[in-house]
């Protein structure tokens, strides 16, 4: 088929696998722990954009699925199951939550979907801080045993980087399979008027779940790989509002509704963050930075840096997904 | 009697979430804004009135009236940076426009006052009957918040100028044709929200312990509130925060505190879908 010709997906994708394995040859960790946070924002700002960008509904509480696909793998490790199970029982209960949530409040538009997202993830962080089958406000530590099954806790981490790597390159495909397909011409045409949508036969409704089920699937098992690496999930880091607007910032940096612009995104935000956090200037007001980087980006550049491109390079169009 | 007292407290501080609420709200209602600075704001107040009281000794409640005007100052001064711009703009603009704010004044506040948290100290005594015992302060925080929903009621109600912020939420495109500068009076109304938020801020400091950062945990109650009021409803607002305020108090005598959230968000989403023009009918 044609769509699997572009160029631009291809370049993409080599980069990335070329990224993502370079620290698996030099073997050494501190260049892992840098890529690993890149790939883990790739996949979560990717995912984000399926709902965010491409259908146009804002969803602050995105790290819910990330928090809860933590949850559920690191429980049921803890009661012995492996991995690999873990991580498809992250993604499928992340799925799940997505689905009834979905059927749900998608029914709202606009700002009050927005909100809604905000009321479900703090409610879902004050209901897991009272759940005492996850620990409670405590949460769930994995014992020190379980990394002895993947050959030691050092041989663990190198795991679940490479499964973050495999993980990141489905993300990629998800989001241009989704972004070239009918399914996605939908979700495009509801965000540009989701009654004309309805008219010309789009069944909004069920297009607009699917869509939420999408973008859910991967955060849910990245957050496996992502808590079963830090051994530890508490109900304060899993559901911080502020890590789901970070996506947000990621999405808006890149340009939102294309499939290259999150993952510009989530590397530029990345590499800033870090330039910031370690710059003696910037170190302490590293967040007021970002706040009026993000301000210009919004009020002058609405499209991002991909939609800039595409807008003022035409020729871009065809090579930049 | 135990049970008693935690109502009254809920009450009491109800009509200072509702003063909060009551900001974002009109801001939403006037001009179709969800405002992510609100939370920061409210922070920013409860400064105000700490650095005046410590600083040079001025009472909390004269410091809350420079407090307020400068709300009004600030709030406007946003709206032309950053709002003004992107107004027409689909959501996502202007949800990420005031969260830029929220993390520029996060972040300076941070650097400047570390996330120690401050009191200002600062009592009216307290009134007692029996086992009760009521703050002074809340007392007095509960009848500033009436006075100035009272003051806005006035003031879009019985003013010219309030007539335009109505028409302006009305209709912008009708009421720009009538000869209603819009710009302006959309720059004023912003500035009202941040002062409403400015003032609650203000009356917090006089009996919570705050941070830079605990005003976003006023600012989700606002969202509470708002959606419980109806969004666009300021006078709503005031009964939502009532009504926060009267679970706050009341679900603790029968579950652990800890809930609370719980149910706060719980009736948030239900009331979003079942109701979205809010409990008491929001006009549009």
């Amino acid at each position: 088929m044609n769509r699997w010709r572009n160029p631009g997906l291809w370049l993409t994708l080599i980069v990335v696998v070329l990224v993502g394995l370079f620290p698996v040859f030099t073997g050494k960790a501190s260049t892992r722990e840098v890529i690993f946070t890149m790939l883990l924002s790739v996949v979560l700002a990717s995912s984000l954009n399926i709902i965010l960008g491409y259908t146009g509904y804002v969803s602050f509480g995105h790290v819910v699925f990330f928090g809860l696909g933590g949850y559920v793998g690191l429980y049921l490790m803890s009661v012995g199951v492996s991995l690999w199970l873990a991580i498809l029982a992250g993604g499928l209960s992340a799925a799940v939550l997505a689905f009834l949530l979905g059927k749900a409040i998608l029914r709202l538009r606009g700002a009050y979907f927005a909100l809604a997202t905000i009321g479900v993830n703090e409610a879902m962080r004050a209901f897991i801080n009272n759940f005492q089958p996850f620990g409670g406000p405590t949460g769930i530590s994995l014992h020190f045993n379980v990394y002895q099954d993947y050959g030691g806790a050092t041989q663990a981490l190198w795991i679940t980087y490479v499964l973050l790597v495999i993980l990141t390159v489905a993300a990629i495909l998800l989001s241009y399979v989704v972004k070239t397909s009918k399914f996605g011409l939908g979700l495009v045409a509801i965000r540009e008027d989701e009654d004309a949508a309805e008219v010309m036969g789009v069944v909004t409704p069920n297009t607009k779940t699917w869509a939420y089920v999408l973008s859910a699937i991967l955060p849910g098992m990245v957050g496996v790989l992502y808590y079963f690496k830090n051994g530890n999930v508490e109900p304060a880091d899993a559901f911080r509002l502020h890590f789901s607007i970070e996506f947000l910032v990621m999405v808006m940096l890149g340009g939102f509704g294309t499939v290259t612009g999150p993952i510009l995104g989530a590397v530029g935000y990345q590499r800033l963050r870090g330039f910031l956090l370690t710059n003696e200037l910037f170190k302490n007001i590293q967040l007021s930075v970002a706040g009026v980087l993000l301000l210009v980006i919004i009020l002058f550049i609405p499209g991002g840096a991909v939609g800039w491109l595409r807008k003022r390079f035409p020729v871009t169009r065809k090579v930049l997904p | 009697m135990q049970f008693l007292a935690f109502l009254i407290d809920g009450l009491l501080i109800g009509f200072v979430y509702g003063i909060a609420a009551m900001g974002l709200t009109l801001i939403w209602g006037v001009m179709n804004v969800i405002n992510l600075a609100h939370g920061p704001i409210i922070a920013l107040g409860s400064f105000g009135v700490y650095l005046l009281f410590t600083n040079i000794g001025m009472n909390p409640y004269l410091a809350l009236v420079v407090v307020a005007v400068l709300g009004l100052l600030l709030g406007m001064l946003m709206y032309l940076i950053a709002i003004q711009r992107v107004i027409d703009a689909p959501h996502l603009s202007t949800l990420l426009a005031t969260f830029a704010i929220n993390m520029i004044i996060i972040g300076i506040g941070t650097a400047i006052f570390t996330t120690t948290p401050r009191t200002v100290n600062f009592s009216l005594g307290s009134i007692s009957a029996g086992p009760i015992t009521i703050l002074g302060t809340r007392v007095v925080a509960a009848l500033a918040s009436i006075l100035v929903t009272g003051g806005l009621y006035l003031f879009l109600y019985r003013t010219t100028l309030g007539k335009y912020v109505r028409a302006v939420a009305n209709n912008r495109a009708a009421a720009e044709l009538m000869g209603i500068p819009s710009r302006r009076i959309l720059a004023l109304s912003f500035g009202i929200g941040t002062m409403l938020a400015a003032i609650s801020g203000s009356l917090i400091a006089t009996f919570f312990p705050f941070t830079i950062l605990s005003g976003g945990v006023y600012e989700l109650k606002s969202f509470v509130i708002g959606v419980l009021g109806g969004l666009g409803n300021p006078l709503g607002a005031l009964a939502g925060g009532l009504i926060l305020g009267l679970l706050e108090g009341v679900i603790p005598a029968f579950v652990t505190t800890s809930w609370v959230p719980v149910f706060e968000f719980g009736l948030f989403i239900i009331i979003l879908l079942v109701r979205p023009t809010g409990l008491f009918g929001a006009k549009k």
